[in-house]
């Protein structure tokens, strides 16, 4: 266990991370270099039962964390997925003992740029090694292997924890019964690229990024991480919602001002979606883990042959999607589905209506809850 | 021939007799699952579906099923050719949009089809039709012709026509008959006169192949 203090943004950064573990390692990268030791701070829910067969591993997406069904030390805000995890949810916690982890290169307390780097004793900013989603995916394995769980019943995830999920069942099918990656892809696109570009270089004009190293120069890139997280929100949501919630309506005025304060609605919700970010994440850790999404490509790694990334899986695969989900559209989870069914692997692939984009699947999608809990309680018939 | 649940829909008892033990079968069109379940359970077949509803899919996902939520008529092209031992199409034929095109992506992905069918050239259809003057509607095709979702109805002659036009022969033919009762017929003898399955069945159950 670690107890030394790992944050420099003091007013921000939680004293309480849940449960961390300091590994040796070393944590080979897919860049070259290899991390040891390596930390990794996580949040188990419910109880291991005796036979370790009813492990459920919860992977976030590009800016979650460990507080997948608890109350987020940082934002004092319930958990990011208390919908579908927890006490009689779909993915119980009665039943299931629940394990999420904060990504390697985030900013929640696992090993990342905000973190010490061993050899100079300050924060690694950008001489921390890109990381990438194999590489997230082999410290959870060694996180799994160090609570002693040689099989997972589930592993399941959203968004670019749906890229972990893949990467499970590419890396480890014979240590992971069943898997739900939801509204994500196989690869990420020239638009996803894209979009993340805008981000990063948002957040590197910022005067106050200091190549890197705010932390020493005691400052933070607040405005370009806002501006990121502002381009990032509209992905996230559908043209539809965005029109249905706010449409061309004004804020706190009955006019245009003709001026370029935040006249509409849809202007000040976006500014708050990037005021509140700044307060919980970090700039660096956005640009490492923005490139690891990016570098995901999961048939590259198998002769660009996704198919090939499967053969032989004994894995079982329930592929969820969202019909106004334009980041991940429901055709590009299908073409999983098609590579899955090219192989005959046990896959299954819903399609869910909704109107709520991409970030559907944070919210609450009843007809997504029955498919989770139909899914994982046939996984778990004859196991636990 | 293994016990068949009382709640299994005759058509598809009579699809399910004709599968064999451990067979690769994808159920296009596949409901709620009930078939597919069942074949695995009594026959060891390793299922997968195709089915349109959401709803029908999660139940499919909760028995423990591979199925993707697709549509017969967009999502059979995706599909290796002899990638399964069958193919089932059970009471889905006359939903599509381009029957001919399903039927011969059907014999391209499976070594044999089997597909069930409502027969429009049923007695009761055509005295609907020709007694009260309106579109018939049937127990099993319960709908008003502006909204049904079964948009290429035919009789069974129509459809071993089509069985030649797609080049399959036809393996296997069964009469199902109102009380669930299938019996063998004769696809080339359909008709005697006026008479005959195709005036007699309410539908017909076929296994196909490639010629």
């Amino acid at each position: 266990m670690t107890d030394a203090p790992r944050f420099a943004r003091p007013a921000t950064r939680p004293a309480d991370v849940g449960l961390a573990v300091t590994l040796p390692g070393p944590l080979a990268l897919d860049c070259g270099r290899s991390l040891s030791p390596v930390t990794i701070a996580y949040m188990t829910y419910g109880k291991l039962n005796a036979a370790r067969s009813n492990a459920i591993l919860i992977c976030h997406a590009l800016t979650g964390d460990q507080f997948v069904a608890s109350d987020n030390p940082v934002t004092g805000k319930p958990g990011w997925w208390t919908s579908m995890v927890g006490p009689g949810k779909p993915i119980d916690t009665d039943r299931f003992f629940v394990i999420c982890a904060n990504v390697v290169g985030g900013c929640m307390g696992s090993t990342g740029p905000t973190e010490n780097d061993p050899a100079t004793g300050k924060p690694y900013g950008l001489d921390f090694p890109l990381i990438t989603v194999p590489d997230m995916v082999r410290s959870q394995k060694m996180l799994i292997d160090h609570l002693g769980i040689e099989k997972l019943l589930a592993v399941a995830g959203g968004s670019m924890g749906g890229m972990q999920v893949l990467q499970w069942a590419a890396s480890y099918p014979d240590h992971v019964r069943a898997v739900v990656p939801i509204a994500c892809a196989a690869r990420h696109s020239a638009q996803n690229i894209a979009f993340h570009e805008v981000g990063r270089q948002a957040i590197m004009a910022d005067p106050d990024w200091h190549g890197g190293k705010y932390a020493e120069a005691g400052t933070f890139p607040s405005k370009g991480l806002a501006v990121a997280r502002m381009a990032a929100h509209i992905t996230y949501v559908s043209e539809a919602a965005l029109q249905r919630k706010f449409g061309r309506n004004l804020q706190n005025r009955a006019a245009l001002s003709f001026q370029f304060a935040p006249d509409f609605q849809i202007e000040s919700y976006l500014h708050h979606q990037g005021a509140t970010f700044v307060d919980r994440f970090d700039a660096n850790s956005y640009l490492y883990i923005t490139r690891a999404m990016d570098y995901f490509d999961l048939a590259a790694e198998h002769g660009g042959v996704l198919a090939d990334a499967f053969r032989d899986s004994p894995v079982r695969f329930c592929i969820i999607s969202f019909s106004s989900d334009w980041l991940f559209p429901p055709s590009v989870n299908k073409q999983i589905a098609h590579a899955l069914n090219a192989v005959a692997a046990k896959v299954s692939f819903v399609e869910i209506s909704t109107d709520k984009g991409h970030d559907a699947f944070l919210l609450h999608e009843p007809e997504m809850f029955d498919t989770v809990r139909g899914f994982l309680n046939h996984a778990a018939t004859d196991v636990i | 021939m293994s016990a068949v649940p009382q709640n299994l829909r005759p058509d598809l008892a009579a699809i399910a007799a004709m599968i064999r033990p451990g067979a690769r079968v994808l159920d296009v069109g596949c409901g709620d699952g009930a078939l597919l379940e069942h074949l695995v359970a009594t026959r060891g077949v390793d299922g997968r579906g195709i089915e349109i509803s959401q709803a029908n899919v999660n139940a499919c996902v909760a028995r423990g099923l591979a199925v993707v939520q697709g549509d017969a008529d967009t999502d059979l092209a995706d599909y290796p050719a002899q990638a399964f031992d069958a193919v089932i199409l059970s009471q889905t034929i006359q939903a599509t949009e381009k029957p001919a095109t399903v039927l011969s992506h059907l014999l391209r992905i499976g070594r044999r089809t089997a597909v069930s069918l409502p027969n429009f050239g049923y007695w009761k259809v055509r005295a609907a039709l020709l007694v009260g003057g309106r579109m018939p509607r049937t127990r099993s095709l319960d709908y008003s012709w502006y909204e049904t979702p079964n948009i290429h109805l035919c009789t069974l002659a129509d459809f071993v026509d089509l069985t030649v036009a797609c080049g399959a022969t036809i393996v296997e033919a069964h009469a199902l008959e109102e009380s669930g009762l299938a019996t063998p017929m004769n696809p080339r003898r359909l008709t005697h006169g006026l008479l005959g399955p195709n005036l007699s069945a309410q539908g017909g159950v076929f296994l196909l192949k490639k010629a």
